[in-house]
């Protein structure tokens, strides 16, 4: 069965890819299958210097979801250069860089560098990351701001630019339609929910940095609902994400208006994961009738208007 | 670094909130190292995302079981400890770097230990036995809570102390080692925050390893959760990855 998807002028051979963030740079789980069997790659988040990230506790457990408040820890993007990406060379899997920043000169900087890697086949602008006092997400809940800052990156990266929206906005269409009209090639959607634990014993947040981002199965209805919603805005691809678990979420991600999904939180329950929905996805889908990824595209497409 | 199904053989009460549990498998059993832990997924996974990393209190390689001795603080030490003999978990492991242990013959090697962080000095313990020196002080909030303490005494000379002196020496496990007229080629130590930077600091000559627990995602040194500022190029550690034993003089606590 055909799983190939393709994503404007990004061709996948999968619509699976681990979420950035939560895989690092591939290292840790190259050692538990072949990560050439991966969509694609999104590597954890670059900044124009190294950054130490939050205090700990980062992590904090929540029902059926997690909350994380890591801080952008990376060693910059000179770093993930020279360091991380001649590992992720050995694959035939595109690269998706993250890019982040606190200032919209610092994200113009880092996409320029990432996107003249060979490795690299397409960015993805962070501007939702929820964790960060001074970076990132004013530039999410923003439309005048979102728009400038993807038409900067726009402007000076040589590959496409998928823009990762919050959830944390009133209405994420407005955010989706400005980057669109700024030149955004695609859509990563949705980023973590902000939101907070309180340790009983001590009284006090769990998490040292007070809040963090809510992920997991939690999340999975409202992000299936937001790209419903912006599904019905614009034909840019849009790769979906927010609690996957199983194939069945990765149908339900399709037929909401995903054309590919990004894992994250359960990289860290099952480091399998990623491998095992590949492996399983064709199953599922002609469980339900389909006999490609292109069918439930397809499918979607013509009751776009209707009951989805 | 597998994913293995292990079998509850015991589970038990062995102290205030804390249990015992033997777990049975293939792999993990042949290949862990002591100062390693291993990742536990709670329940079928739908409601707690996150795995459990819990400690290696000890091995054996013949029955191929390994001994996890926790504390009950939540929802996940809570679910394991109503398991019965039997059950089959979903295990992570082995994890991390465990315990370097290569000394000089004759050595006189202290052991520090505060609560839920003696089990894996029991086993790096019983192996330090057979060629050093060695002396055990396990500190301990109250009485109930107070645990291995005859396994401990079995293999070597043991000092007990108890926060609200209700059993042992009253007092931090500093204030016993402070006592000891000993010196010291080497020390392990294990157990909260505190207590590591309390010996660590009282231990400022001597060569050391420390144990450290912090709350985790991945546990394989992906996801940056549980990291700790560390005198080396990088400015720090992935406990999970890096640790979680670490050169006492490595780590900036």
């Amino acid at each position: 069965m055909s799983l190939e998807v393709t994503l404007g002028d990004l061709h996948l051979n999968n619509p699976i890819m681990p979420a950035s963030g939560c895989f690092g740079f591939g290292r840790e789980f190259s050692a538990f299958y072949d990560l050439n069997q991966l969509g694609a790659i999104a590597i954890k988040a670059a900044t124009g210097e190294a950054r130490f990230g939050n205090q700990t506790p980062r992590v904090a457990e929540t029902s059926s979801g997690m909350l994380n408040a890591i801080g952008l820890q990376n060693p910059g993007v000179d770093g993930i250069i020279e360091q991380e990406l001649p590992f992720l060379r050995q694959y035939d899997v595109p690269v998706i860089a993250n890019i982040a920043g606190s200032t919209l000169e610092e994200y113009v900087d880092v996409a320029r560098k990432m996107s003249e890697q060979a490795a690299v086949k397409a960015l993805e602008l962070n501007i939702s990351c929820p964790n960060v006092k001074e970076g990132g997400v004013q530039f999410g809940t923003d439309a005048t701001l979102a728009y400038r800052v993807t038409e900067a990156v726009k402007s000076v990266s040589s590959k496409p630019v998928f823009v990762k929206l919050s959830p944390n906005v009133t209405d994420i269409t407005d955010i989706a339609t400005a980057v669109e009209k700024a030149g955004a090639d695609g859509l990563s959607m949705v980023n973590t929910l902000t939101g907070r634990r309180i340790d009983l014993h001590q009284q006090a947040p769990i998490i040292a940095n007070g809040s963090g981002g809510l992920s997991g199965p939690a999340i999975k209805p409202i992000a299936i609902h937001m790209i419903h919603q912006v599904r019905q805005k614009t034909d840019l691809p849009i790769i979906g994400m927010g609690g996957i678990q199983s194939t069945e979420d990765v149908l339900e991600f399709l037929l909401a208006g995903a054309d590919a999904v990004a894992v994250g939180t359960a990289n860290f329950q099952n480091p399998f994961i990623c491998e095992r929905l590949v492996q399983d996805l064709p199953e599922t889908l002609q469980a339900y009738g389909f006999n490609s990824v292109k069918e439930v595209r397809d499918a979607r497409c013509s009751h776009q208007s209707t009951s989805l | 670094m597998i994913v293995e199904d292990m079998t509850i053989q015991k589970n038990e009460c062995i102290a205030l909130n804390t249990f015992e549990m033997v777990i049975s498998g293939e792999e993990i059993p042949l290949h862990i190292q002591s100062g390693q832990f291993v990742h536990i997924q709670i329940g079928d996974g739908k409601l707690n995302m996150l795995r459990r990393p819990l400690s290696i209190a000890d091995i054996n390689r013949i029955s191929q079981t390994i001994t996890l001795i926790y504390h009950v603080t939540g929802d996940g030490t809570k679910w394991l400890s109503t398991l019965t003999e039997g059950t089959i978990l979903n295990v992570l492991g082995p994890l991390g770097n465990g315990f370097e242990i290569k000394h000089s013959e004759g050595n006189q090697i202290l052991v520090v230990g505060g609560g839920v962080g003696v089990p894996p000095l029991y086993h790096l313990t019983k192996q330090l036995v057979r060629h050093y020196q060695v002396t055990v002080v396990l500190g301990f909030a109250t009485r109930e809570a107070v645990f291995y303490e005859d396994e401990f005494r079995e293999l070597t000379k043991t000092y007990i102390s108890t926060d609200d002196g209700t059993y042992g020496h009253k007092g931090f496990v500093t204030d016993v080692v402070s006592q000891l007229d000993l010196n010291f080629q080497h020390y392990y130590a294990c157990g909260p925050m505190p207590m590591l930077q309390a010996v660590q600091e009282q231990m400022i000559d001597t060569p050391g390893q420390l144990s450290f627990e912090e709350r985790m995602g991945c546990g394989i040194g992906a996801c940056f959760a549980c990291v700790c500022e560390a005198k080396n190029d990088n400015g720090y550690v992935k406990i999970c990855q890096d640790g979680p034993v670490l050169q006492a003089s490595e780590v900036i606590l």
